[in-house]
This record gives C-alpha cells, sequence and structure tokens, in this order.
C-alpha cells in the first residue's frame, strides 16, 4: 500500500538513507525518547482525568523530595547501574547475555552461602569474600552458556534466559529447604544477615549503600577496559564487523568467553549487594527482575558507561514514581512497566534517525 | 517478442543515421561542459539531463550536469571514483530523487520516483554485482524480475528467443548456482531485455569476464543499439571504451569535464580528461629472486559454502624480490585461497603452506602476522578496515604487535601518529585521522590500507585487487607502491582480474581456474589469449610439465 503511495508520489514524505550517521542525533537519540516518554505520560494522565501536572510531581518530584527518597533512587539504581554495564560490554561485542537475571539470582546464593555459614569466622573479611563470591557465581553461571556457545554453537540468547527460570527455582529450593531460617516460623527465607555481612550505609536517614558507590566505580572502570584496553578494542571490533575481527585474526571464542563472564560476574556483583543491603536474607524473591531491565538500561543508556549510569537512574526513578502513583492517584501497579516499553519504544524510532531522515518528494 | 515495438517512427530514422551523426562531427578532442552532445536533428534525444544536482550533506555529488544520450548510441560514462557516475545512474534509474533538474525522456518532461517507475519507462539497469537468487532456476529469477511474467513455458521459449537472437545463449531451466559470473550477467541482460527496455545501463559489466567473453558482450551490445536500443556504459576501462562507444561523457569532482568521441582519442587523453593530468608510468626493472618466502605444496582445502570452489593440488613459490600475479575470473577459488593464505580459513595439512620457512597450515591470522604475512584484502569496509571506528583504531586492528598495543593497552597517540603518516604519504583524502573509515571513498580508504599494511614493513605481502574501484592516479601509486616494495626485497602475492595491471607490475602471472592454478610463468611467457584459455581451466596449451 505505502509503495504504491510512494509510486505515484502521493506520499510527500520518504525516508532516506543519510550520507553519514547523525552524531547529534546519536546523542539527542535517549534524551528525546526520554521527553517523548514524558509527552505520553502527560497525555495518558490527562486521558485518565488526572490533572498532568499533579500526576508529573507525583512521579517524578515527590519521590525525590526528601533524603530518604534520594536513597531509595541511588539504591533502586545501583544494581540496574551493575548489570547493564557488564551487559553492555558483551552488546558490544555482539555476545547476546539475556540471563543476567538468573546470574544476579546464582551470585546472590553463592555470596551468602558465605555470609550465613562463615561470617562469624571471617570478621571483618566477611563482606569482600563475600562480594567476590558473589561475582563468581554469577561468572559460573553465565559460563554455562559461553560454554555451550563455543562447543556447540548453540545461542546463548537462548541458554542464558532458560537458565534464569532454573537459577530461580534453585533459589526457591534453597530458602524452603536446607537454607531455611530454622527459627523464622516455617517463612521460606533464610536466617538474617549478621552485621559484619552487611553493606555499610552511605549516610544517616536512607538506605543508599556502598554498593552506588562501587557502581560508580565500575562504571569508571568499563569506560576505561573500553575504550583504552586492547581487549576491550578486540571486543568492539567483534561487534562492530565481524569479518574484521577475522582478518585481524580475533578470537571469536576468546571475545565470547570475556564477554559472558564479565556480563555474569556483575551480574553477580549486583545480586550479592541487594542481599547483603536492602534485604539482608536469602527469600524466594530477591529481584523485581533488576536482570530484565538492565536490558533497558543498557540499550537506553546507548551502551556507553556514563550514559548507562543516567539511563539507571531514570528506570530506578520509573521504578519509584510507579509505586507513588499507584498508592496517590490509584493508577494500576503496571504503570512503571509500561512507562519503560514507551520508553523503549520511542528509543527505537529515535535511533532510525540516527542513519536516516525524512525526505519531503518534490511533486 | 515485443522487444522494441511502438518505437515512433523518428527514431528509426536515428537508428539508421546514428553513427554517421558522430563520424560527421568534427573531430576536436573535447568541448565545454556547457554544450551539449551531439545535436540530433531529427528527434528529440532518448535521455536529457538538465541541470542535476545532487548533494548529500556538504558534499556535492552531482553538480548541475547535463547529458543527451541518442537513439541507439552507446554513450559512455567515464570518470574516477567518487566523480559521481554512479549517484547520476541512481537518479536515472530512480533509486535517488534528484535536489535540482530536470529530467527529459523522450522529449516530455518527467520525474523518475522509484526503480518501478523507472522499469515502466523502459529504462533497464544491469548493477555490477548481480541480485539472482542462488537456488532458483533462471526462468524463475527472470518472472520474478517481471511484474506480470508470462506463463512457464512462453518464457522459456521468450528467454531462448532473446539469447538466440542478441547472442547471449543461456539455459533457461539451470539453477543459477551451477552458472559461471558470465552466464550471470547474461542473465541479467537478458532479465532487462525482456521488460522491453529503451535504455539499458551497464555499471562496470566486464569485470567479470575473461577477455573472449568481452568480446562477445561487446558484439551482443553492438547488435542492440543498431536496433535502436540506447545504452549507457559505465567504466573506467579506457580500452574498452575506445572500443566500443559512439559518444563518452567524462565526468570530474561532480560535473561534466567534457565530452569526447572516444575512437578519435588515445588512452592518454582520455586519461587526461578523467584525471586532469598527464599519468606517469610504472617502471619493473629485472631483479635477482631471494629466498623463499612463501610455499605452497599440494595444498587442497575444501570450501566451507556449498556453492564455493574447493581449492585443489596448488602449488606455489614466491620469492623475496619478487610480485606474482594470480590471474582469473572471481569465483574460481579467489576467496577461498585467500582465506587459506591469510589464515582466516585454517587447513587440514601444516605443512601444505610455509611462511618464512616454517609450516603455518594450522596457525590463524594472528600467528601469522607474527610471521612476517600482512594481507590487504578485496572487502576494504568491514574486512580491511571497521566502518565505525576512526583511521587510528583502524591501525590498531593490524598495529597489535608493532608498538600500538603495549602492555595490554591501546596506544591511541602512537596510532593517530602512525595513521597521520599514511594520509601524508598516499595522500589520502580525509579530514584527518579521527574521521571514520566509512566515511572515505573507496579509492582512499584502499590507499589507507594499502598504505597501513607496507607500514608495517612486511616479509610477505597478499593483495587483493589492489586498484579495484581505485581511480586512474591512485591506481599508478598503489602499484608503483607495490613495485617499491618488491625492489626493498618483500615476496609479493597480487590477485588481480585486470589483465592490463598483472601485465603492468608483475615478474610471473599464475591462473586460477576451477580451484586448480597454473604453473607461475614469466610475464613474458603470457599473452592476454593464453591467458584467456588458461581461464577456463584449461592448462595442457603452457607448454610445461
Amino acid at each position: 500500500m505505502r509503495s504504491a503511495l510512494l509510486d505515484r508520489g502521493l506520499w510527500p514524505l520518504r525516508l532516506e538513507r543519510r550520507a553519514r550517521p547523525s552524531r547529534a542525533m546519536r546523542l539527542a537519540a535517549s534524551p528525546l525518547a526520554a521527553a517523548l516518554m514524558l509527552a505520553m505520560g502527560v497525555c495518558l494522565s490527562s486521558l485518565l482525568g488526572k490533572d498532568p501536572w499533579a500526576a508529573f510531581s507525583v512521579f517524578f518530584i515527590e519521590p525525590f523530595s526528601s533524603l530518604y527518597g534520594v536513597g531509595e533512587l541511588l539504591l533502586k539504581a545501583t544494581p540496574l547501574m551493575i548489570c547493564a554495564l557488564g551487559l553492555a560490554l558483551g552488546y558490544r561485542a555482539n555476545v547476546w547475555n539475556i540471563g543476567a537475571e538468573g546470574q544476579l539470582t546464582i551470585g546472590a546464593i553463592a555470596g551468602s552461602g558465605v555470609a550465613l555459614f562463615h561470617a562469624a569466622a571471617l570478621g571483618a573479611w566477611a563482606l569482600p569474600l563475600m562480594l567476590v563470591a558473589g561475582i563468581a557465581g554469577g561468572m559460573l553461571w553465565a559460563a554455562i552458556p559461553a560454554l555451550l556457545r563455543t562447543r556447540f554453537n548453540t545461542s546463548e540468547i537462548f541458554v542464558s534466559l532458560m537458565l534464569v527460570y532454573v537459577a530461580q527455582l534453585f533459589l526457591a529450593y534453597l530458602v524452603r529447604g536446607p537454607w531455611r531460617d530454622p527459627a523464622g516460623q516455617n517463612f521460606p527465607q533464610s536466617q538474617a544477615f549478621a552485621d559484619n555481612a552487611m553493606v555499610p550505609m552511605l549516610v544517616d536517614g536512607a538506605r543508599a549503600n556502598w554498593g552506588f558507590a562501587l557502581a560508580l566505580a565500575f562504571a569508571l572502570l568499563a569506560w576505561w577496559f573500553g575504550a583504552r584496553t586492547a581487549a576491550g578494542f578486540r571486543m568492539r571490533v567483534c561487534g562492530l564487523a565481524p569479518a574484521a575481527a577475522r582478518y585481524a585474526g580475533i578470537s571469536t571464542q576468546a571475545t565470547i568467553w570475556v564477554a559472558m563472564l564479565i556480563g555474569g560476574g556483575a551480574a553477580g556483583l549486583a545480586g550479592i549487594l541487594e542481599v547483603a543491603g536492602p534485604i539482608g536474607m536469602l527469600q524466594p524473591v530477591i529481584s523485581p527482575g533488576y536482570g530484565f531491565t538492565a536490558i533497558i538500561v543498557a540499550c537506553v543508556g546507548r551502551l556507553h558507561p556514563i550514559g548507562i549510569v543516567f539511563a539507571a537512574l531514570l528506570i530506578a526513578a520509573l521504578y519509584l514514581g510507579g509505586e507513588s502513583a499507584q498508592i496517590e492517584l490509584q493508577l494500576p501497579a503496571s504503570v512503571s512497566g509500561l512507562f519503560q516499553s514507551v520508553l523503549l519504544f520511542f528509543l527505537l524510532a529515535a535511533e532510525l534517525f540516527i542513519h536516516y531522515r525524512l525526505r519531503r518528494v518534490r511533486t | 517478442m515485443r522487444l522494441f515495438t511502438g518505437l515512433p517512427g523518428v527514431c528509426t530514422v536515428r537508428i539508421t543515421t546514428g553513427c554517421n551523426v558522430h563520424d560527421a562531427m568534427p573531430r576536436t578532442p573535447t568541448r565545454a561542459a556547457s554544450e551539449r552532445g551531439p545535436m540530433i536533428a531529427a528527434g528529440p534525444p532518448r535521455l536529457a539531463l538538465r541541470g542535476i544536482t545532487k548533494r548529500y550533506g556538504e558534499t556535492i555529488a552531482n553538480d548541475s550536469v547535463d547529458l543527451d544520450v541518442a537513439v541507439g548510441q552507446i554513450h559512455a560514462l567515464l570518470g574516477e571514483n567518487g566523480a559521481g557516475k554512479s549517484t547520476l545512474m541512481k537518479i536515472v534509474a530512480g533509486v535517488v530523487t534528484p535536489d535540482a533538474g530536470r529530467i527529459e525522456w523522450q522529449g516530455e518532461p518527467v520525474s523518475i520516483r522509484s526503480p518501478a517507475q523507472a522499469r515502466r519507462l523502459g529504462i533497464g539497469m544491469v548493477f555490477q554485482h548481480f541480485a539472482l537468487f542462488d537456488t532458483l532456476t533462471v526462468a524463475e529469477n527472470i518472472a520474478l524480475a517481471l511484474g506480470e511474467p508470462p506463463p512457464g513455458r512462453e518464457l522459456v521459449a521468450r528467454i531462448a528467443a532473446v539469447g538466440a537472437r542478441y547472442g547471449v545463449p543461456i539455459d533457461a531451466q539451470r539453477r543459477v548456482h551451477a552458472l559461471s559470473v558470465g552466464e550471470c550477467q547474461r542473465v541479467e541482460i537478458v532479465r532487462c531485455l525482456l521488460q522491453d527496455p529503451r535504455l539499458l545501463i551497464l555499471d562496470e559489466p566486464t569485470s567479470v569476464l575473461t577477455p573472449q567473453a568481452v568480446l562477445a558482450l561487446f558484439e551482443t551490445l553492438r547488435r542492440l543499439a543498431a536496433e535502436g536500443l540506447s545504452i549507457l556504459y559505465i567504466s573506467h576501462k579506457l580500452g574498452e571504451i575506445r572500443a566500443l562507444c559512439d559518444v563518452a561523457t567524462v565526468m570530474r569532482h561532480g560535473r561534466v569535464s567534457g565530452t569526447a568521441l572516444p575512437r578519435a582519442e588515445s588512452d592518454a587523453s582520455l586519461a587526461r580528461l578523467m584525471i586532469g593530468a598527464d599519468l606517469p608510468e610504472c617502471r619493473l626493472q629485472p631483479l635477482p629472486a631471494g629466498e623463499v618466502r612463501l610455499a605452497l605444496r599440494d595444498w587442497s582445502l575444501p570450501s566451507a559454502d556449498p556453492y564455493g570452489t574447493n581449492l585443489q593440488n596448488i602449488d606455489l613459490e614466491v620469492r623475496g624480490a619478487e610480485l606474482v600475479g594470480i590471474a582469473g575470473v572471481s569465483g574460481n577459488g579467489q576467496a577461498e585461497l585467500l582465506a587459506g593464505l591469510s589464515g582466516e580459513t585454517l587447513s587440514a595439512d601444516a605443512r601444505a603452506i610455509r611462511i618464512g620457512g616454517r609450516d603455518m597450515g594450522r596457525l590463524g591470522a594472528a600467528a601469522r602476522r607474527r610471521a612476517g604475512l600482512r594481507y590487504v584484502p578485496e572487502e576494504r569496509l568491514g574486512r580491511g578496515t571497521v566502518p565505525e571506528m576512526d583511521l587510528g583504531e583502524n591501525c590498531v586492528l593490524t598495529g597489535a604487535g608493532k608498538g600500538l598495543v603495549r602492555r595490554g593497552l591501546v596506544q591511541r597517540d602512537a596510532a593517530r601518529r602512525y595513521a597521520r603518516g599514511i594520509i601524508a604519504r598516499f595522500s589520502v583524502k580525509a579530514p584527518g585521522e579521527r574521521a571514520a573509515a566509512a566515511s572515505l571513498s573507496g579509492g582512499n580508504l584502499q590507499k589507507f590500507i594499502v598504505g597501513r599494511e607496507i607500514g608495517f614493513a612486511p616479509r610477505l605481502l597478499l593483495v587483493a585487487q589492489p586498484t579495484w574501484g581505485v581511480d586512474v592516479g591512485a591506481a599508478l601509486k598503489i602499484r608503483q607502491a607495490l613495485i617499491d616494495l618488491r625492489d626493498a626485497g618483500v615476496a609479493i602475492l597480487v590477485l588481480c582480474e585486470e589483465l592490463e595491471e598483472l601485465f603492468a607490475i608483475c615478474d610471473r602471472i599464475a591462473v586460477l581456474a576451477r580451484g586448480r592454478l597454473s604453473p607461475a610463468l614469466p610475464r613474458s611467457h603470457w599473452t592476454a589469449e593464453s591467458i584467456g584459455v588458461a581461464m577456463t581451466g584449461d592448462f595442457g596449451a603452457l607448454g610445461v610439465a
């Protein structure tokens, strides 16, 4: 239909490939998508009969008008940022690890093992060892799809995704069975972690902890790795031009391993920071889907560490705004998911204009 | 056969007088761009472009271009790479819309908004790279291109009729993957002819043909032109244009720099029009060859691609201070040979490939590079360079062992300095070392890649299509750089489809045909005819054991 219109010249606009990708559009795509998402939010709340300004205030201003609220924002942003930074390094190398949620879960379990059974003996070493165990657990879970991909050419997308559910069921088994707190009145949860197994707070009066500082440090490290090291360079070449990687003699197998292990390790770190932070114990559900949302964060951040820092804060704000909208505006819980999807939708649309532009066809 | 029915009577008159008009033209070599092509008294030209302008950002691809193509004329469009030939043809074929200017088709102003509309007007284009489905038959491929194809048996009959009439015989029932490249091109031509074209555009059509097949193609084109078909022939091969075309429009920097009657010109005068300066010549002095740098012994390599070519029992030696060329039409194992030599594909037998005296058949590209092998691949964008990365980073791609990576860190300053050096030495037209590889034209990118690999001091250099799509001036520079490198003692192996080039730069030449390699004989041993015979896979006549 559209092509028939094009033929007859009735359709006045035409997509034309740009001579070179637009740098301005590349920078503007994410802010533009966020602005369009806000505009859609205004339309939506008007349609629902709410005052758009009041809704905006409930969503984006009230939750962060107190120190506690800002702390919550940083707390939510931490796991999203860490997972997304790890995933983005892999995505830039064309390795599509979708299973960060599962690697996060296994990381949390591995770190909790240290906390539950060895914390008393370790003293001040407990927390560092828990973090190392968390990273190792995430890496182990990511090593399975890496091994299957490099040995049997299976898709890392499907294997990593399916392993999410295996990990979650394993966690459910542990907290209902062997690791259940004997004094917990049969609730499916582990013992609470000892104080030396908890991440210290950043300031008084807010729940944010040193995990956020760790996340920022990780962002810096990820940027350095991608932009300065030869290994990061090789990964980018693999992602941008696989034939050039073969020509240069870069090992695809090594790239897949490095990408999967970094992504898994980061997710594992996020997992142990979550259970050793706001949660303080193992329970059947330890994440509201941080590992999946991190995929959106990585895309909105355009796979760049600095972009990811801001994208993680934005998505965390959407989570919190969604909660306050539920309470104050009686909007359904799915509203923050809706905003995330709309943001991604507008982002994909905006990305088209990096390589194309709209041109009026002369008649 | 409905070919060329419905031509206005005026046109038939033009057909008979087509050549005479040009012969009657004054034999001045060039005329100013503002003047039009041969004036035709008897009727409007088939295609007239007036003031066609097309910009991409700040670059002007076409700057008020005028062009007339008469009925029954074979009109050459000549120019260096980036001169704007392709953009102009895309405008005529409806792929790109111009920013300004008029198009007149048989005297009527038209605006061509889509390829479909161009086809309806009667404009057919044979692209340099074929668009055929490998798994379908010839007839099925042609049926796909026709809007309302006739029933199968009738179509087969029509393909046979067109093929017989114009000397492009083709078996409509064969599947495309079983065809040679020359046959694929015939399918493309027949496909265009079945759409009743009035204007046929051919983009570098001879780059995939043997010398004998080129002669057959020219015969076909002359027969078509004699029947009133207008032909626009894009090429940079001066000899062919002089042999085939009635008129040549020469483009330079997006403008028409002149028109010429090719038969009245020499290669040198045409080249001068094209590049605006005289061409220096390459010198190749005989040198004693050094020690063996590359030795292939009974090397066989099955292709991973089901439609690829298996390499069979290849023997070859390349010595220091020696330039060896491999001729042959692509699709005869070139891609497999290059991947197998560079280490992108590993061989089963380590001893089949010896580089610098070491068995390397089972070692990858990085190990072979460390042993002194450097490789300039045919695909410049996406293989030889990463399109999105800047020129400095693209030096790091193959420069890891040459000081551009230290202690696991990319040495960005050293890489940029190195890139600046290449840009200066090979006069690469680029805004600077921070320009993305994709922003360079094909020819400039080739100069950059050749410069990059030469600068890393190879002991053995493998080059695929060194000057493919590169303008004449740059091609000479690349050839001279290769010869200088040989004089400095490097062993060089060149794979190339252009025989003229091989004869200009090679000490010895071998022919690759159907996955087998002929013996590498001194260049004085060969003629264009004997290479043409060897390209068919018949090495018996070479007179060597």
